[in-house]
């Protein structure tokens, strides 16, 4: 198949491409799905450069009456809470990254150890939850009255940093691409396993370690359901969750920006609120829509790669 | 735990490796001990008059038990069935076109003579599959919003009246699977595309000396080669039929009152049970899903096991 997918196919391929028309109709087609998919984005990026009086009186429009950047400006000024945000949304998206891949490689990695004795005993641990959980309220209560995790950084992070799906693929990945000579041979040369891993079974495996390591970052970075959860402290919203709030009452950063001096009617008369709560969205968006096309691919094949049986 | 050493024993005495090995396995094992064991035995809170005295362990030993009482109290109210209609309803419209749509894009779009446009298509659509429910509700607010929003915009430019879309009850079902195809279909698509670019170049040739036409091979060589990867998904799905996508049905709606017989799903009823503190019947409801869940997953990895032994889960 791949032969058709060359501009210049020959022989048989080249005579059973399709026609010029239906290729015409085909790539309008498919122009159309791709700006569809895209063009709500750009709309709310244009919202957001939008200027506020003009939004008020035109609503939120493709082509914007008058340009402004008074939003992000207002955001920046207002510093604290912006910041605060952002910080907290990188703070639990790096490290539960790393604390994730870092368990995730660990239990694979033993997983992966057809003679380890205990092995059938954690395969069970693992696959257990992928058929039944406790459900959201038993979740919930564990959570907030034994581990005492409500309003803690660490409700945004733990419970989501492993997966089995993850260790599932991880495993499979240990098993398929390091031979299990070359652990044999770290042995005899007197390595324990903490230093196979670390020095030979870690190096080896960047692509797998990168494509998890992926899949978590987009999923912290896009988390809002434990925020609703668990948090309640201003302090801990993450962007997301901030968003999540600002869309429902459109006040919350002026309220969240309590400035001293002037009054709080004062200050919500003169913010570009409307501009402002898209540039919100717009700071979560850009990274992933930058980001996402150079890192598709691993995506896919960790994707692919979940059909996998381990 | 005992059996499984005693097994093992036979065979070969524990070693230094088991020791290291169980050293790393740990950190993980305790995570699955507190975040997804100790909550299955949490199910039984759906037999309790949940009643917060103390730590967790305490509450849980003090509370009454109630038999089904609590599952009494949701079979008792109409919600439930509206709930379950719903859950199903949406979940196999989505099924359905899931596959349908994905499967058709995939074949036409691995036929465009320019590769590099499809790649940059295939992109473009990926690109929902990236932002959260929160982000997409935004962005559909920017289309909805009685004052402001573009569609009814749009409307009063032409001098028609504005909508209440929030609120216009038939509207919704028929925009939630848009927007659940909408954010998924990119991401699917791709799925497909990976196993047609798989498939084997020369059956197509031998179809086109046999002079089959370009729908006939798709029909009758790129379908049924799909056929596997396509039941797999289908399978997959359908075992996880009573798992509604929250995101989808609380933050896209706005959490709308109006809507609530176009919008309530399982998860979402849980969730308003557990904001209400009526954590009885909220954990009736979860225990119910999660025993559903399980038996529609199994059902599900049971005939995946008879179609395609390779692809179970066990």
């Amino acid at each position: 198949m791949s032969a058709y997918l060359k501009n210049e196919p020959e022989g048989i391929a080249k005579f059973n491409r399709i026609g010029t028309v239906s290729n015409v109709l085909f790539n309008l087609m498919f122009i159309v799905l791709s700006l569809t998919a895209v063009l709500p984005v750009v709309f709310v990026f244009i919202i957001s450069v939008s200027k506020e009086s003009a939004i008020q009186e035109f609503g939120y429009r493709l082509i914007p009456r008058e340009f402004s950047w008074a939003g992000y400006i207002y955001l920046i000024e207002q510093g604290g809470v912006l910041l605060r945000t952002l910080a907290n949304s990188l703070v639990v998206t790096v490290s539960g990254t790393v604390i994730g891949v870092l368990l995730t490689a660990l239990i694979g990695y033993a997983l992966s150890r057809q003679d380890y004795k205990l092995q059938k005993f954690f395969s069970w641990v693992v696959f257990v939850p992928m058929i039944f959980n406790g459900g959201l309220v038993a979740q919930y209560v564990v959570n907030t009255q034994m581990l005492m995790l409500k309003n803690t950084v660490w409700a945004l992070i733990l419970p989501m940093c492993v997966t089995s799906f993850n260790v599932i693929v991880t495993k499979t990945f240990f098993r398929l691409t390091i031979p299990d000579s070359l652990i044999e041979s770290a042995k005899i040369d007197g390595a324990s396993q903490f230093g196979i891993f670390a020095r030979i079974v870690l190096p080896l495996s960047l692509p797998v370690l990168a494509t998890i390591g992926l899949f978590l970052t987009f999923a912290y970075w896009n988390d809002w359901w434990l925020s609703m959860l668990y948090i309640d402290d201003p302090n801990l919203y993450t962007l997301q969750y901030f968003l999540n709030k600002l869309m429902a009452d459109i006040t919350m950063l002026s309220k969240m920006a309590a400035t001293g001096n002037a009054s709080q009617l004062e200050l919500l008369a003169q913010m570009p609120k409307e501009s402002a709560r898209m540039a919100v969205a717009m700071v979560i968006v850009i990274p992933i829509a930058c980001a996402y096309p150079y890192f598709q691919k691993y995506f896919i094949s960790g994707l692919t790669v979940g059909a996998v049986k381990g | 735990m005992t059996k499984v050493q005693t097994r093992a024993v036979k065979k070969r005495f524990w070693s230094k490796d088991d020791t290291e090995l169980t050293v790393m396995a740990l950190p993980s094992f305790i995570w699955y001990v507190l975040f997804c064991f100790i909550p299955m035995f949490g199910v039984i809170l759906a037999f309790k008059d949940y009643r917060i005295s103390g730590n967790f362990f305490k509450s849980m030993w003090d509370s009454a038990w109630v038999g089904i009482n609590n599952f009494k109290f949701i079979f008792a109210s109409p919600d439930i069935w509206m709930i379950i209609r719903n859950t199903l309803g949406y979940n196999a419209v989505f099924i359905v076109l899931n596959i349908v749509v994905p499967v058709i894009l995939a074949i036409i779009i691995s036929q465009l003579r320019s590769k590099r446009m499809g790649k940059i298509y295939q992109t473009a659509m990926f690109l929902p599959y990236f932002l959260s429910w929160v982000v997409i509700s935004s962005l559909v607010w920017a289309f909805l919003s009685y004052e402001r929003g573009l569609f009814n915009r749009m409307i009063t430019d032409v001098g028609g009246e504005a909508v209440q879309w929030y609120m216009k009850k038939e509207f919704w079902p028929g925009f939630l699977v848009f927007m659940n195809l909408w954010k998924s279909l990119g991401y699917s698509m791709v799925i497909y595309l990976a196993a047609i670019t798989g498939l084997d170049v020369s059956y197509y040739e031998a179809a086109v000396i046999d002079g089959a036409s370009r729908l006939q091979q798709a029909r009758f060589i790129t379908v049924p080669l799909l056929k596997t990867v396509i039941i797999l998904m289908f399978i997959l799905a359908v075992g996880r039929i009573f798992y509604a996508d929250f995101g989808l049905f609380y933050q896209v709606p706005r959490d709308s009152n109006t809507l609530y017989n176009q919008v309530y799903v399982i998860d979402v009823y849980v969730y308003k049970m557990l904001l209400n503190s009526t954590t009885g019947m909220a954990s009736a409801a979860a225990a119910l899903q999660a025993v559903v869940g399980c038996v529609t997953i199994l059902t599900a990895n049971w005939i995946v096991r008879k179609v395609d032994p390779e692809s179970a889960m066990m």
